[in-house]
């Protein structure tokens, strides 16, 4: 055999080999968590897991597993995220790539993505230190540890992703497609609202799901900034507890075996769940997009 | 005399140091086809899109000379871009349908002016694809995705997106360059159709179709316009060696 031949088929087997690590990777995930999950639904009822809002599993005498709260909390500041960093990535990869300069963009892209590198205990950081004060002080609570902190602090962390990737999927979009609509009369902002951003909404709605996954997972920073409290809170102004917190801080120190550690697998299961099944709508949509043309 | 619906004086344009148009001066008269040939690079498309400002897009585009259209002066920095191109259309080389579908490709201008009626939309969309030649062929299927259209049909529905909002004139910028023979004859037709309520330009390669459908031919060379007559004359008896050359097919 020649040698580019021996080098093709090598480096062909390398990167098969890898992709099939990835995936078994993935698989032996689902199945841990499954495997611990189902442990765990030998003492717990499906019914307590699910509906029960009070999570108690360390109570002496009669402990118990319900998620609704910390499911709902979880639901709540990942949504309160998305709701701020949606409407501010795409109006800034907008401004991006059909308002801004050639030279502005250059330098506030490579600056928006560095925002990716800040680490979460950093933001966590940020968050008791300056959200949190400032928080309590527009809205006049005792304190400003609750979900909206943890929302606004998730934003932030997901923005980077969110506008890098808006402002690739808008910069993609076909210069006549654009042209088509000034030809018409339309202005800048027609056109970007009624014809760039709807071409590209495949684009834009892989830019959310990342977003939306990075939310759903981060664990530090809703940790240190929205007060740690298990209760079911009433809205944006309780401190909240996510699934992903309750997992960091009790896994470390919960007895190997008991009911409590593998609960503990089935919150993890459920978020796996739920990241999931964001990513497979995500993607149905965005094909569904993409068969209708672009 | 014919009437003059857009007055082209001595108009120069450059690309930040390039000059591209120079001391182009043309008539272009009311309710006829003006076509304008040359080679490659001579700067059509570009004269073209002066007549709507689509250079505005380009901050390296500087204009210079005066281009009326009746009593509006168009390149002026008081004229409003939305209304000239309301009043002067435009018809691509590629045909580039919005990813939306047919009624809304139609629709589209009329929207973005404010039209909101349902019903008069409807038949705008009709009147408008009807005007295209287009209407028999999708009536059907006003609600499907304008993407699936055949070439010849999406350069048509271009056509029609440019005619729901009324213009005055369509420019068109070789709008049969990817299309198929019998398309092609479709979209000629049209023009001498369209030429009863509009006044048209057209930039094309194609001498048969200059010959077939334009009253008054430009041409044009390196910029510069070099003889303007009636297509007729243009083709049989120009008067430039130039021209003589280019229209009997010598190079280009
Ligand atoms: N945006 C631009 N920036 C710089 N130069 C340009 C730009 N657009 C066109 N040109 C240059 O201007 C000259 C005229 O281009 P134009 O597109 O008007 O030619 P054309 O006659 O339409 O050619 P074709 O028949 O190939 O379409 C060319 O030399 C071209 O390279
Ligand atoms: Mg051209």
């Amino acid at each position: 055999m020649n040698q580019r031949l021996f080098w093709d088929k090598f480096f062909e087997k390398v990167f098969k080999g890898t992709a099939w690590v990835a995936v078994l990777t993935l698989v032996g995930i689902f199945l841990m968590l499954l495997i611990n999950s189902a442990r765990a639904f030998e003492t717990i009822s499906f019914a307590e897991f699910f509906s029960g809002t009070a999570w108690n599993p360390a109570a002496y005498g009669e402990a118990t597993y319900g998620i609704g709260a910390m499911l709902f909390s979880t639901l709540l500041v990942t949504i309160g995220a998305m709701l701020i960093a949606v409407p501010l990535g795409i109006g800034a990869a907008a401004f991006l790539s059909e308002v801004a300069s050639p030279r502005t963009r250059n330098i506030l892209k490579p600056a928006i993505e560095m925002l990716a590198a800040v680490p979460s205990v950093v933001i966590g950081f940020l968050g008791i230190v300056l959200v949190a004060p400032a928080l309590a002080k527009i809205f006049d609570l005792p304190h400003g540890l609750n979900a909206l902190n943890g929302s606004i602090l998730l934003a932030i962390m997901a923005l980077p992703t969110l506008i890098s990737v808006t402002e690739d999927a808008i910069h993609a979009v076909p210069q006549h497609y654009k042209e088509a609509s000034y030809a018409l009369g339309a202005n800048r902002w027609e056109t970007l609202l009624r014809v760039t951003l709807p071409s590209c909404t495949s684009g834009i709605l892989v830019a959310i799901m990342l977003g939306l996954g990075r939310a759903l997972g981060e664990t530090m920073t809703v940790l240190m900034a929205t007060g740690n409290a298990t209760a079911m809170p009433n809205g944006f102004f309780d401190s909240v507890r996510t699934i992903t917190a309750t997992v960091a801080i009790e896994m470390g120190e919960v007895p190997f075996g008991t009911p409590h550690y593998f609960s503990l697998f089935a919150c993890a299961l459920v978020l796996f769940l739920i990241t999931l099944l964001v990513n497979i709508a995500a993607e149905r949509v965005a094909a569904g997009y993409r068969r209708k043309g672009q | 005399m014919e009437k003059i619906k857009i007055d082209i004086q001595e108009l120069d344009l450059f690309f930040d140091k390039k000059q591209v148009l120079k001391n182009v001066s043309l008539h272009i008269p009311a309710g006829k086809i003006t076509a304008i040939i040359g080679p490659s690079g001579c700067g059509k498309s570009t004269l073209l899109r002066s007549l709507n400002r689509m250079h505005d897009l380009n901050p390296q585009a500087r204009l210079s000379g005066k281009i009326m259209l009746d009593e509006l002066n168009i390149l002026h920095g008081n004229t409003n871009v939305v209304h000239l191109r309301r009043r002067i259309g435009m018809v691509f080389q590629k045909p580039n349908p919005f990813p939306k579908s047919i009624a809304e490709n139609v629709s589209y201008g009329l929207k973005i002016n404010g039209l909101h009626d349902k019903k008069k939309l409807a038949e705008a969309v009709e009147n408008s694809l009807r005007a295209a030649a287009l209407w028999d062929e999708v009536k059907d299927d006003l609600d499907k995705s304008a993407l699936d259209l055949s070439g010849g049909q999406q350069q048509r529905l271009c056509i029609a997106r440019a005619v729901a909002v009324e213009p005055e004139v369509i420019l068109m910028d070789e709008p049969c360059s990817a299309l198929d023979p019998i398309s092609t004859a479709k979209v000629e037709e049209l023009m001498l159709e369209l030429k009863k309520k509009y006044t048209l330009v057209i930039v094309t390669h194609n001498m048969q179709q200059a010959q077939r459908v334009s009253d008054f031919t430009a041409f044009m060379y390196l910029g510069e316009l070099i003889e303007v007559g009636e297509t007729r004359q243009i083709f049989q008896k120009p008067q430039h060696d130039l021209t003589k050359n280019y229209v009997e097919g010598h190079f280009g």
